[in-house]
């Protein structure tokens, strides 16, 4: 039978026997075959989530490490080759498969709930997009566990890293690590963007979405743009290791600044778009517990796009101390002062969120809340060093550790345990303990401040950076002691948060569908939600769909129980771009082993190249040829061509 | 606009119909980032060429003999992509099935020109840096031509087994759409590595 070209969709009421046909429509099938085969966003956003976390884990364990090192002048617990892989180690592991896999996660649970969708717009994408970052995770930590993990900061400058310095697997470990890491990130960045435009629910015009989406959306575009460029300046670094190429080393005319161009023209948005998906955390969080909207929402996505826009154009701030031109200096620097408007913006709205609120202080209320704090204190550090001269004093010091810790721990860290405590109940169905979690903030935010805090003056009194140990010149001593206890406390509360999610699993109290009474649509559905979302499918009529009755106001309300039922197939609704107007039923794929090929086939093909073995190579090359088109070939079922005409 | 969703709901396509779907926006994101790597290799070399001292610039007047016909054969295949897709659209098979096939064999033999361009250098890979950056450029863009002749050999075979129609072939639309990008882009490394010098670009 040819399947209809056009339907308009039924519209109707949730009932048992709906939702009993949307199961088995949606559900994923038990045991190992579903396990790698899922395409579900929640499952994927939980193991994104968890596998980030564990990268946490990791990172901090070395961040302990390096503490201990540093706890008083002249100890040797570890040799400085080890330092330098571990310091290097726990930038890699923080800033690339912690800090963005984590955002990446929430917003993958999240983001289809929050726009009333039954799933991502390409969900077999958003499967290869996970299994990337976890075989590239695994690839990098490889090299560390055999001794060759990165060994030149995570920034990695030539000529250090180059073949005569480095002649161990390690830069190769990290160039072909970074580059198998970019493809998840790439394929997420482009999930996220076609999902924010094409996957909204009716009504939800755009300028109605959290301010979470905003976040994320503005964090994929750049990351659209700006990998390629940290893609290719790793590939440039490989070639020239191994087949002796000449893009960096200046003896045979090539340039070593275009690493550093290379590599920030890329890091300098990545550092938004680990924090701006946060910062859309507390845009949507922190008003939930003020009991009101947040003030200003227009002004605050509007300065989102803005820090984005302008981040794109600062990233020569890193290079200041290398000799370029005074007058790209000086354009860079104003460039760099600049950005604190957007980012003042978000925080004036907050404070006058919370000033006009009526609070309500719980443990993702005091998360939230002490972000602001935390932004202020990272934003001024950095609005110091934007200035030329400044920065010169400055750079390579440990007040520049202290800034990047303030802003990475400051504006990820902090709102992701915010919202971990705030989302928790949704993905479990179990509320974290709230008593547990006062001494889980007050561990966190007291130990950060002690461990950072005094690093700023360490840094003033001129210690330098990525030295595996010192002499106790004037107070260096004392304060690394300081700063050493303040990151065990810290780690002490982090450890906290995990004890207190491994026991309110089991033990927590039932969430119910909405425990914060918050206003937006993944709090219409129940705790966790069905596999397929919402039955049916929400008409939003403004950005406070459960809040509509109690703020008044003109205009149509939404509608949630009754709606679109699309229960013919496995199917969501597709609308415009801006006014979020029906415009198609998307078909929505099967489950599907294709994308865990396709990660293994890649992972085979990075390993061949690192150990210059050409035959595994192309076999796993291969292999990803294959899934790739097996994923790709036109199915009926998805209407992606004619049924067979015989 | 909410109650008229409920009250008086639309007809809509399902899936998608003729280019219009979400795998138009996918495939558009995806050479959107493309297109970067392409920008940021370019910048690579008018950032090295402008900072490096003379005589960094090996051929200050590359020859075009080989080049210009090849540039101009890539266009002209793009343009029997463009041909191919019109024949899908009109459910025309043997135009699409030609015409994919003379996009092929014309992509092919950019390729293959490209490669004796190659042979044909008194330099190689490792000589100077000048060097390295046209091999890995020209042979970035030949990886991209190669993933593009698969691209057109898989819809030339979808074509043969009679998927597509006027309304189902949005895999036939980007398909096409990526070959054009990748004969797009070309323009760029050619202007870059065989016109600026003739401009005096690091000469």
């Amino acid at each position: 039978m040819r399947p209809a070209e056009l339907r308009t969709p039924a519209i109707g009421i949730d009932t048992v026997e709906h939702q009993a046909k949307l199961l088995q429509l949606w559900e994923t099938s038990p045991g190992l075959k579903g396990f790698f085969s899922t395409v579900d966003h929640k499952q994927i956003g939980i193991r994104y989530i968890v596998t980030a976390f564990i990268f946490l884990g990791l990172g901090g364990i070395e961040a302990l490490v390096i503490r201990l090192q540093l706890a008083g002048p002249n100890l040797s617990l570890l040799t400085p080759a080890q330092y330098n892989q571990f310091y290097s180690t726990h930038g890699m592991t923080m800033i690339f498969l912690y800090a963005a896999p984590i955002l990446s996660g929430f917003s993958n649970y999240l983001w289809p709930l929050l726009l009333g969708s039954r799933d991502m717009a390409f969900p077999r994408l958003n499967a290869l997009s996970y299994w990337i970052y976890v075989a590239s995770g695994l690839f990098l930590y490889a090299g560390f566990l055999t001794g060759n993990g990165p060994n030149d900061g995570w920034f990695n400058y030539v000529p250090n890293a180059s073949r005569d310095f480095n002649p161990g697997l390690n830069q190769d470990f990290y160039a072909l690590g970074m580059i198998f890491f970019g493809i998840s990130t790439t394929v997420g960045a482009a999930n996220f963007v076609v999902t924010a435009f094409k996957t909204r629910a009716p009504g939800m015009s755009i300028n109605r979405v959290p301010i979470l989406v905003w976040g994320t959306l503005t964090a994929s575009v750049a990351n659209l743009l700006v990998v390629p460029a940290v893609s290719l300046a790793f590939f440039l670094l490989w070639m020239d290791r191994q087949f002796g190429t000449h893009f960096f080393d200046a003896a045979q005319g090539g340039q070593p600044l275009l690493w550093q161009h290379l590599f920030w023209i890329f890091a300098h948005p990545w550092v938004y778009a680990i924090v701006l998906p946060a910062m859309g955390m507390v845009s949507d969080g922190l008003p939930v517990f003020c009991r009101r909207p947040l003030v200003g929402y227009h002004w605050v996505a509007l300065s989102t796009i803005a820090t984005m826009i302008l981040g794109f154009g600062v990233w020569v701030h890193h290079m200041f101390a290398t000799g370029l031109p005074g007058l790209g200096l000086s354009f860079f620097s104003a460039a760099s002062l600049l950005i604190t408007l957007p980012s003042a913006v978000a925080v004036f709205a907050w404070l006058a969120t919370i000033w006009l609120g009526r609070p309500v202080i719980n443990t993702a209320f005091l998360f939230f809340a002490s972000m602001i704090i935390l932004f202020v204190i990272g934003g001024v550090s950095g609005f110091m060093t934007a200035s030329v001269p400044v920065d010169w004093q400055l750079t390579d010091t440990y007040f520049v550790v202290a800034h990047i810790h303030y802003v990475l721990i400051g504006i990820n860290v902090f709102p992701v345990v915010g919202a971990t405590y705030f989302w928790f109940p949704k993905m479990t169905g179990r509320l974290l303990d709230e008593r547990l979690g006062r001494w889980n903030f007050w561990t966190m935010f007291i130990g950060f401040n002690l461990a950072f805090l005094p690093m700023h003056v360490t840094g003033l009194l001129g210690m330098p950076r990525r030295v595996y140990t010192y002499a106790d010149y004037g107070g260096w001593g004392i304060l690394n002691l300081v700063t050493s206890v303040g990151s065990f406390v810290f780690a002490a509360g982090v450890l906290l948060l995990f004890v207190n999610v491994a026991r309110s699993l089991k033990n927590g109290r039932e969430a119910g569908k909405n425990p914060w009474d918050a206003p937006t649509l993944e709090w219409s559905v129940s705790s966790p939600p069905p596999v397929y979302n919402f039955a049916v499918i929400p008409t939003v009529a403004s950005r406070h769909p459960l809040w509509e009755s109690r703020l008044g106001g003109a205009g149509a309300l939404s509608s949630l129980d009754r709606g679109m039922l699309l229960d013919e197939g496995k199917e969501t609704v597709g609308t415009t771009a801006i006014d979020a107007v029906p415009e198609r039923v998307l078909e929505m794929p099967q489950d599907s082993v294709a994308p865990a090929l396709l990660a293994l086939g890649l992972s085979l093909c990075f390993a061949g190249l690192l150990l210059k073995l050409w035959l595994p190579a192309g076999a796993g090359a291969g292999l990803a040829a294959l899934a790739i088109l097996a994923w790709l070939w036109p199915r009926t079922d998805l209407r992606e061509r004619e049924p067979s005409r015989g | 606009m909410a109650d008229a969703v409920i009250s008086s709901p639309a007809s809509l396509p399902v899936g998608p119909m003729g280019r219009h779907g979400v795998g138009w926006w996918g495939a558009g994101t995806l050479i959107a980032s493309e297109a970067a790597l392409f920008a940021y290799l370019l910048f690579s070399y008018y950032y090295t060429g402008a900072t490096a001292p003379a005589g960094w610039l090996l051929e200050p007047r590359p020859s075009l003999k080989l080049a210009l016909p090849n540039t101009l054969l890539l266009l002209l295949s793009s343009v029997f992509a463009w041909w191919a897709e019109q024949g899908v659209l009109k459910a025309r098979r043997p135009q699409a099935l030609l015409g994919f096939a003379a996009a092929v064999l014309m992509g092919s033999g950019f390729a293959a020109v490209q490669w004796l361009e190659w042979q044909a250098k008194s330099y190689g890979l490792g000589t100077s840096n000048y060097a390295s950056l046209y091999f890995v450029t020209t042979g970035f863009h030949m990886a991209h031509v190669i993933v593009g002749l698969a691209v057109l050999i898989a819809l030339f075979v979808w074509t043969a087994l009679d998927y597509f129609s006027r309304r189902r072939r949005l895999v036939v639309s980007a398909g096409v759409l990526y070959w054009h990008f990748v004969d797009a882009v070309w323009l760029f490394v050619f202007t870059t590595y065989y016109l600026t010098p003739y401009l005096g670009f690091a000469r």
